[in-house]
């Protein structure tokens, strides 16, 4: 099998990418799905406050993920449902398999990342106890109600404020649940403000920040969990210990891209994002291997995600019909004081597009503070945020134009200062 | 009225049902778990020792020597995963170099071969060795094996030859009358002429209801924590420390599956339910390990657990049958090298079992067994054929292990075949990767509801009361 290109994954950011490059001028795309439909992860969001961005109203995962799969539809853009990418071979071949075809290969000329992410399990995070049933990562919880119909607690107790750990609070109280606690070893909770309001707040669920759980009793279901302060170390606070009389532990605590296909593929690979290392056409170290969404690095809204996805399509569309962009200088991005990673880490003054959009996330609260950008040692911007938090994304647009004024520069360094 | 009957199906339990499958005989095995392999035979380290470390003339040096033989031919026979990647035992420089030394005596005596490797070849052999480390003993014959699928082919086999299997069926009661036992169960009462305890932590118990040579099991709890694969080549032999003034130390050693494990712990504790692993614990596996080899990511930790060894207070195996209770045969106080020894602990009772009873050997015994078909072993061409034969094997349910249905159905329908989550997990691996079944255990707990067949709220994580959901949204 040849495709000009192959998108791995058909969630939003996969669908957003087809959809680029078939509006750019590609019509040889398949998408690999490994689910039985498209959509990724939006098909078990059905709580609403998607697509404000994008659509300028507030959508459910499933509405958000239609519009998009509409698309990709009326374009007539190939697919492959319940299919799973084996292999993504450093020439770009494919290996795929399904119940139906049987194990294959497809040589492609792009490929697009698009696998999205998992959660970060109980025993990634190493929470001592027992390992009775009753533990589950928020999503899986979420798609077992939200998808299967099933309720997997009845008293909940919740480890981290990811937002699919507060939406899940919500949700189990609304399906019947008791939710005790939500328990954040940070300071600061992991997820979006309104997420903490409309999901906590309006039901009483107490945010108890600087915790965690420390014991786990329960040797055939959960029926007790301890939380504990931590200290300015994160290590428990002896003395401190709440506990909870319980069936269920839930854990929202981070999202990891899986980049296990673009590991066998030679992809290099942030250690902060744990995403890939992409230029300003979010091209990987691989030539013609592109990456976006969350197995680029993890977005805090989808309409960010769309965006980015749609560079994507339009790069890999672009690198199809032109191939490799000739580029004398690549100019590094510097993340430094207070900002974690910027995405993409080089950008290209040559090739680049007009505008450059380039996302990071900051490591701790930040008040009253700005964003600065610096070309070479020369402040070229500054701008005032009321607050920055890790759990929201940020970002600072280059353009083209004022990077072309500067022709010597080595880097640009982008972090947080005090307004 | 049973010849034999097994408490017990763990790895000792089924190898020594499997020996007995051997000959002529109505034997069962009891179990008080939903699956075999589910207490001390599921949560150890997954080696097979080499043997040096035992007292010589013990049984546990004797036992584990003859283990370690059987091994090779018994993975062919019975289509288990094992590997000899070879042993070293590691001395730094500020530990006392004679120490080796007297493991090169215990080894001669007990017939195993070893050599004393200096830092420089050592280095070339695991270049992630401790700066400190400056020699140590090397032993080739040190192995790894799935504890999970060593335990599950012998039951399976031993079932296949007629052995029958009660599960999920807990001894509360055994009398002795003149020449035959009434082993009392929370389910049937059922009658033996001979018993054979291979209750693990629980072995004192079982023998202390029938005999007065009291025996007293400690449960030594021991803590691990596995890495994920991309650690798996961090080392390619077993890793011992030499026992110092820090305690026993901790073994670094690949998987037969390419996972890192890292462990164990050894704290004596009261409960023999106590599997909960604890912060400290857990803690002190990074400091520990970081004796012996450098640079473990224990970052990538994807689980951690505890299991618990069968000390008896007297420190060697004890097997044989009760002097005070004629046909009641104990296999106790299995631990380290329990699961190297087991094959031939299995051998040995069972022979001293035929030998009691005057069995004869069983002409229709079929000692091989076929494992679960890994599809990933297969060239492209043979797993299309498989494909289009069983679809189920195109669709993949673990994407972090790359499990397919097709090896799920098996796992369910074959002999003793999988009834829970952790079931499915131990004999295909879904679940068992880096996610932590985070994606697949919605998908397997469909399966097992299709095909079992069973509902969705009976199934469990392990069985009894690990249920996952409790009723439909809002029905709870």
């Amino acid at each position: 099998m040849k495709y000009d290109l192959v998108i791995v994954g058909g969630g939003p950011a996969g669908l957003a990418a087809a959809i680029a490059a078939k509006d750019n001028g590609i019509d040889s795309i398949l998408i690999i799905e490994r689910d039985r439909e498209l959509g990724g992860i939006l098909n078990q969001c059905i709580h609403n406050g998607f697509g404000l961005h994008t659509f300028k109203e507030e959508l459910t995962g499933p509405e958000y993920a239609s519009r998009f799969i509409a698309q990709v539809e009326e374009r007539g853009i190939e697919y492959k449902l319940n299919t799973m990418v084996m292999d993504i071979a450093n020439d770009k071949t494919v290996t795929a398999m399904n119940a139906t075809d049987g194990m294959f290969t497809i040589e492609a000329k792009a490929v697009i990342l698009a696998m999205g992410c998992r959660e970060r399990s109980r025993g990634a995070l190493n929470i001592p106890g027992y390992r009775p049933a009753g533990i589950f990562s928020a999503g899986t919880a979420q798609r077992l109600v939200n998808i299967e119909g099933y309720m997997p607690g009845r008293r909940v107790v919740i480890l981290g404020s990811g937002d699919i750990g507060l939406i899940m609070a919500r949700r189990m109280t609304l399906e019947g649940a008791k939710v005790l606690a939500v328990a954040e070893l940070m300071p600061y909770s992991g997820g979006l403000k309104r997420n903490i309001v409309q999901c906590l707040d309006d039901f009483d669920i107490p945010l108890y920040l600087s915790h965690t759980v420390v014991d786990i009793q329960g040797k055939e279901r959960v029926e007790g969990i301890t939380i504990a302060e931590v200290g300015p170390d994160r290590k428990p606070i002896p003395g401190s210990e709440i506990h909870y009389d319980c069936d269920t532990l839930l854990l929202s605590c981070g999202l990891l891209p899986e980049n296990e296909l673009s590991k066998t593929a030679g992809v290099e690979l942030s250690p902060i994002t744990s995403g890939p290392v992409v230029n300003d056409s979010l091209e990987t170290n691989i030539e013609g291997v592109f990456a976006c969404g969350n197995v680029l690095h993890v977005h805090d809204l989808v309409d960010f995600v769309s965006q980015e996805a749609t560079n994507a399509g339009k790069n890999a569309a672009k690198y199809i019909k032109e191939g490799k962009q000739d580029a004398s200088k690549e100019v590094k991005i510097l993340p430094v004081d207070g900002v974690r990673y910027t995405v993409p880490t080089t950008v290209r003054p040559e090739v680049m597009d007009d505008t450059l959009t380039v996302r990071f996330r900051v490591g701790q609260v930040f008040k009253n503070c700005a964003i600065a950008t610096y070309f070479g040692d020369e402040l070229i911007s500054k701008r005032k945020r009321p607050v920055m938090a890790p759990g929201e994304m940020e970002q600072v647009i280059l353009k083209k134009s004022q990077l072309a004024e500067y022709p010597d520069i080595e880097n640009i360094t982008i972090k947080i200062e005090e307004a | 009225m049973y010849d034999v009957a097994i408490v017990g199906a763990g790895v000792v339990g089924s190898a020594i049902a499997r020996e007995l499958s051997k000959f002529k005989v109505k034997a069962c095995v009891i179990e008080k778990d939903e699956d075999v392999c589910n207490g001390t035979s599921k949560a150890n380290s997954a080696i097979v020792h080499a043997g040096f470390d035992a007292k010589p003339g013990t049984l546990k040096a004797k036992l584990n020597v003859r283990g370690n033989e059987m091994m090779d031919a018994l993975s062919k026979e019975l289509d288990f995963p094992f590997k000899r990647n070879g042993s070293l035992v590691v001395c730094t420089k500020d530990q006392d170099p004679a120490l080796l030394d007297e493991l090169v005596e215990k080894a001669k005596a007990n017939g195993v071969e070893v050599s004393i490797l200096e830092r420089e070849e050592l280095i070339e052999m695991e270049p992630n060795l401790a700066d400190d480390v400056v020699k140590a003993l090397y032993a080739p014959t040190g192995a790894i094996v799935c504890p999970f699928h060593l335990t599950m082919a012998l039951a399976e086999n031993a079932a296949d030859n007629g052995v029958e299997f009660f599960l999920n069926t807990e001894v509360t009661m055994i009398e002795k009358k003149d020449d035959f036992y009434v082993i009392t169960t929370d389910k049937d009462v059922i009658e033996a002429k001979t018993v054979v305890n291979a209750a693990g932590v629980y072995a004192d118990k079982l023998n202390n209801m029938v005999s007065e040579n009291k025996l007293e099991i400690i449960a030594r709890r021991g803590q691990y924590c596995l890495l994920d694969k991309d650690a798996g080549n961090h080392v390619s032999k077993t890793i011992f420390q030499l026992p110092s003034k820090m305690g026993k130390g901790v073994l670094v050693t690949p998987t037969v599956h390419g996972n890192l494990l890292v462990g164990p712990t050894a704290e004596d504790i009261d409960d023999k339910e106590g599997i909960n692993t604890t912060a400290d614990g857990l803690g002190s596996l990074g400091v520990t390990s970081a004796q012996s080899v450098k640079n473990v990511p224990m970052r990538q930790v994807i689980t951690s657990f505890a299991g618990l060894r069968a000390h008896e207070v007297n420190g060697d195996f004890v097997i044989g049958e009760a002097e005070d209770a004629k046909g009641f045969f104990n296999a106790a106080g299995i631990e380290s090298p329990g699961l190297s020894s087991a094959p031939a602990i299995g051998e040995m009772v069972a022979s001293l079992v035929a030998e009691s009873l005057g069995l004869e050997k069983n002409p229709d015994f079929n000692g091989t067994r076929k494992g679960i078909l890994n599809p990933a072993t297969l060239s492209m061409e043979e797993r299309n054929e498989l494909i289009k034969k069983q679809p189920a094997y195109g669709n993949i349910i673990c994407r972090c292990e790359m499990i397919s249905e097709g090896e799920i159905l098996d796992a369910i329908h074959r002999t003793l075949g999988a009834r829970s989550l952790d079931g499915v997990k131990r004999r295909t691996r879904a679940g068992m990767g880096r996610c932590q079944a985070g994606f697949c255990s919605p998908k397997t707990m469909e399966i097992l509801e299709r095909e079992v067949p069973m509902s969705m709220f009976d199934v469990t994580k392990n069985g009894k009361d690990a249920k996952i959901v409790y009723g439909y949204n809002k029905k709870i």
